[in-house]
């Protein structure tokens, strides 16, 4: 099938692209603004193939400063995006050990006791410190509390009800078409095969989909940028080495939980100092919150689910939580490397957009803003190309596209975030210190740290709980869990001092439980598994298996003969398996054994 | 040689049955609490009517399909995103209440009222096709009511089968009590038939379809003309889910009877 322009992925960088394509393609009269090539005497046929099962699913809540939102908006109504709230207050605090059980270094040991032994002149309450003011490089003020679920379908709507653009969902987009070094297109996913992707019942092949222009803005993981990112490589000096896995709740707040809309918490500090916390207040009592574990703590059995319920269970957030109700569950992929993750933006028939294309700040925390901005970027040079005649050629998308970037905020914010959190890769005092130097001197001054690829970064499990695990207890808890098929973090975690979860059947519920009532995962039959274990050898001799103890879904379990088994019914797609895996490949040591191709299914939610 | 048939489908969005649905009372009755952000599919009941008629179109060159549709536009125009790329079909839209808590009496007139309105339309070809009822909550009327609008006699519920003849006479299979099928015979149409599951997969999704079918569902959304529910004379006594308890419990290597043993225990514990 032959369009003009086909668009991989629906996510902010898509709707703000689409957003302004779409008002531009025809004229006041009605009549094409630009001719379409595929259908002459049509406006540019334009189709936005979205993998998930309908737009808004899998997406996650933001706060954002929303400057490129509002500029493709000017009278932005947010009573008219269901959960949507301008931004009232925000507090960034750090919590303290209320447990006993977090893996600390002396020095935040230490910053910990004082901070107890002088909580009487500080702003401390329920076991945490108040920051006395927000460094103004986070503060997201005249900002707005989405849920990007909700904000995705209100854009969907805006842009399909002009007619001129298509979205499809549940629709994945199995791999580019190219022609030497030419994007002329993509191709569909295989239907009706078995879970090799072997053909079977109904076997439909995937469809060739050419067109003049590719956009590519299918997120972190997506399977298309990653086979664009293994055809031309990353530009010299950038890497991918730093991610982080987002998984949050959407809650009912309890009743007398006194929050007003648009109250926004970050946290800092707990469960373990390397993990960052967040609470976002919608409006209806409803609220957003969730944990990021970064790829740079050194966990080797790192879980997020039950890290998650205990940092919801720390006083200074249980005194809002305690009696709330689920509604909703989902993780995702962050791509942190930011302005030095950014791919080649632009080659013949082909653009990348979004968080996969480097445009999120490390510094800000603030993605969904910057990717929206790519797309208008996009679409303004996507437009002079069509109305100027000239070929979507790497050159003319460089100079149409590429120098827009360049020369805008995104581009300019983003390098001086680049260097922010290098501080990081050695440790997290290191690491916050470094983050407020960049952004109080503007990126002039910076600490320095090497960023490594995640399988190099990893210790062993008896190295990370050296001290407080005997290495005979984490190998008789390896047996018992081996035997019994169960979790060995969460067994490493119960040894550690980490209290058992008291599941209320409301919001502390089980992982499994939380993927029925909070994600809705489904996964419809006809397509071929998509995480794929490609050298069962080295699984084989693997012996820290991550992927099993970080996939989100708990989707990945012990498998025959060494081999991790993947059960497609409860992948969330939040893509933590690719990264977080601790074998590089053999082909590649910039990726690692586990590939994450184009699958259907998946989180049913559109309150994320 | 085939007779080329007119199927109207009258379906429309339900809430993504996953979803946890809470009633509330509002000043206008009762409804589904934060119901527009539920995601939302269409009936599965009606989607099993859809394929249905897609298939019998297929097979019988000439045919035609429509689906007309009660629901809110925005919703509609979300699902039909999804449901466009799986068969052909002409959408006939209609700006309304999709909530469960309307009267199907009205709704059923909304949808006669559209369907008498398509040019052209041939009684001694036609086929009226739905589900047999809401799958989510439905009161089982609406597809009743729309045949007698139309006066339609020749109405069949809960239909798993149709075997359509050369001759223009069809056979449908109901369901009946005790798992079986009522056989019945029909010399001609038009006739109306409640589907219920059919035997037909789903379809996979074919971007071809999907571009064929936008080029009329676009203008039909954009001119779907309201259709109002005054819920005139009804009452709600009260409004409730069924009851539902949950439990989880992961195991491995379990047979197939232990499995089925164990599900029987805890039913029998309710």
């Amino acid at each position: 099938m032959n369009v003009d322009i086909v668009c991989v992925g629906f996510g902010p960088a898509m709707g703000g692209f689409l957003t302004t394509l779409s008002k531009q393609l025809l004229k006041e009269d009605g009549t094409p603004a630009v001719e379409s090539v595929a259908a002459p005497g049509m406006p540019p046929q334009v189709i936005c193939y979205e993998r998930a099962d309908d737009l808004g699913f899998g997406v996650s809540g933001v706060v954002t400063p929303a400057r490129g939102i509002k500029a493709s908006f000017p009278q932005l109504d947010p009573t008219q995006i269901p959960m949507a709230a301008p931004v009232k207050q925000e507090r960034v605090a750090y919590l303290l050990d209320p447990i006993g059980a977090s893996r600390r270094s002396l020095t935040l040991r230490s910053a910990d006791a004082l901070i107890r032994t002088c909580r009487w002149a500080l702003p401390y309450e329920y076991q945490a410190v108040n920051l006395p003011w927000v460094p103004p490089f986070l503060r997201k003020h005249d900002g707005l509390v989405l849920s990007m679920g909700q904000f995705m379908q209100w854009v969907g709507a805006q842009v399909m009800s002009s007619g001129t653009v298509q979205v499809w969902p549940s629709t994945p987009v199995a791999s580019p078409l190219l022609e030497g070094d030419r994007v002329v297109g993509v191709r569909l996913i295989d239907q009706g095969t078995d879970k090799q992707g072997a053909p079977a019942d109904g076997f439909m092949p995937g469809m060739d989909i050419r067109a003049a222009l590719t956009v590519v803005g299918d997120g972190p993981v997506g399977t298309i940028g990653r086979q664009l990112d293994e055809h031309f490589g990353l530009p010299e000096g950038n890497h991918q080495h730093d991610w982080a896995i987002g998984m949050k709740f959407v809650i009912d707040l309890p009743p007398g939980a006194d929050l007003e809309p648009g109250t926004v918490f970050h946290t800092f500090g707990y469960p373990e100092p390397e993990i960052f916390g967040f609470m976002y207040v919608h409006p209806g009592r409803i609220a957003s919150l969730g944990i990021f574990v970064p790829s740079w703590f050194d966990n080797p059995v790192r879980t997020a689910y039950r890290y998650l319920q205990h940092w919801m269970m720390h006083p200074y957030l249980w005194r809002y939580l305690e009696g709330a109700t689920l509604r909703s569950w989902g993780a995702k992929t962050l791509q942190e490397s930011g302005r030095r993750g950014e791919p080649h933006l632009a080659g013949n028939g082909y653009v990348r957009i979004g968080e996969g294309s480097g445009s999120t700040n490390v510094l800000t925390g603030s993605g969904v803003d910057e990717a929206w901005a790519t797309g208008t970027q996009l679409a303004e040079g996507v437009l002079e190309l069509l109305k100027s005649g000239r070929a979507f050629t790497k050159e003319n998308l460089e100079q149409a596209y590429v120098r827009r970037r360049r020369t805008s905020w995104v581009e300019h914010e983003g390098r001086v975030a680049e260097r922010a959190r290098d501080g990081f890769q050695r440790g997290v005092v290191t690491g916050l210190i470094g983050m407020g130097l960049t952004g109080l001197t503007g990126g002039r001054i910076n600490l320095r740290g090497r960023s490594m690829p995640p399988y190099r970064r990893l210790p062993t499990v008896e190295r990370y709980y050296e001290g407080r695990i005997p290495p005979a207890e984490i190998a008789k808890l390896r047996v018992e869990c081996a035997k019994k098929g169960a979790s060995l973090s969460g067994a490493l975690m119960d040894q550690a001092g980490w209290p058992a979860i008291p599941f209320d059947g409301k919001l502390l519920v089980s992982h499994q439980d939380a993927l029925l009532m909070g994600g809705k995962v489904q996964a419809p039959a006809g397509y071929a598994d998509h995480v794929i274990f490609l050298h069962p050898a080295v699984c084989q001799q693997c012996d820290v298996r991550i992927c099993i103890d970080a996939c989100s879904g708990q989707a990945i379990t012990p498998g025959p003969e060494g081999v991790p088994a993947f059960d497609r019914e409860k992948c969330v797609y939040c893509g933590a398996c690719l990264w977080n895996c601790s074998k590089p490949s053999p082909t590649n040591p910039e990726r690692s054994v586990v590939d994450f191709r184009a699958g259907a299914g998946g989180l049913h939610s559109a309150e994320n | 040689m085939p007779i080329p048939y007119q199927i109207v489908v009258c379906g429309s969005v339900v809430p993504d049955p996953l979803q946890t649905l809470e009633p509330i009372t509002t000043p206008a009755g009762p409804a589904l609490k934060n119901e527009l952000m539920l995601p939302a599919v269409l009936d599965p009941w009606a989607g099993h009517a859809l394929f249905e008629a897609a298939n019998l179109a297929k097979q019988h060159p000439g045919s035609k399909v429509w689906l007309v549709s009660v629901g809110p536009k925005a919703k509609l125009q979300q699902v039909m995103m999804t449901v466009a790329q799986k068969v052909p079909f002409e959408l006939i839209a209609l700006d309304g209440p999709a909530s469960g808590f309307a009267e199907s009496a009205e709704i059923a007139a909304a949808l006669a009222g559209a369907i008498q309105a398509i040019p052209g339309l041939d009684q001694s070809r036609l086929f009226v096709f739905g589900g047999w009822e809401s799958a989510s909550r439905g009161a089982g009327t609406t597809m009743q009511m729309v045949g007698e609008l139309l006066g339609i006699t020749d109405q069949f519920q809960g239909v798993d089968q149709l075997t359509v003849r050369p001759d223009g006479s069809f056979q449908a299979l109901e369901r009946v009590e005790g798992g079986k099928h009522q056989v019945s015979a029909c010399s001609a149409l038009p006739a109306l038939l409640g589907w219920a599951t059919g035997n037909l997969p789903e379809p996979p999704n074919n971007p071809q379809v999907g571009m064929l079918n936008m080029r009329t569902v676009m203008p039909a959304l954009q001119r779907a003309k309201p259709v109002k529910v005054a819920n005139d004379g009804v009452a709600f006594a009260s409004v409730s889910l069924p009851k539902q308890r949950r439990a989880t419990k992961i195991v491995k290597d379990l047979s197939p009877d232990a499995i089925a043993q164990e599900i029987v225990e805890w039913i029998g514990k309710e």
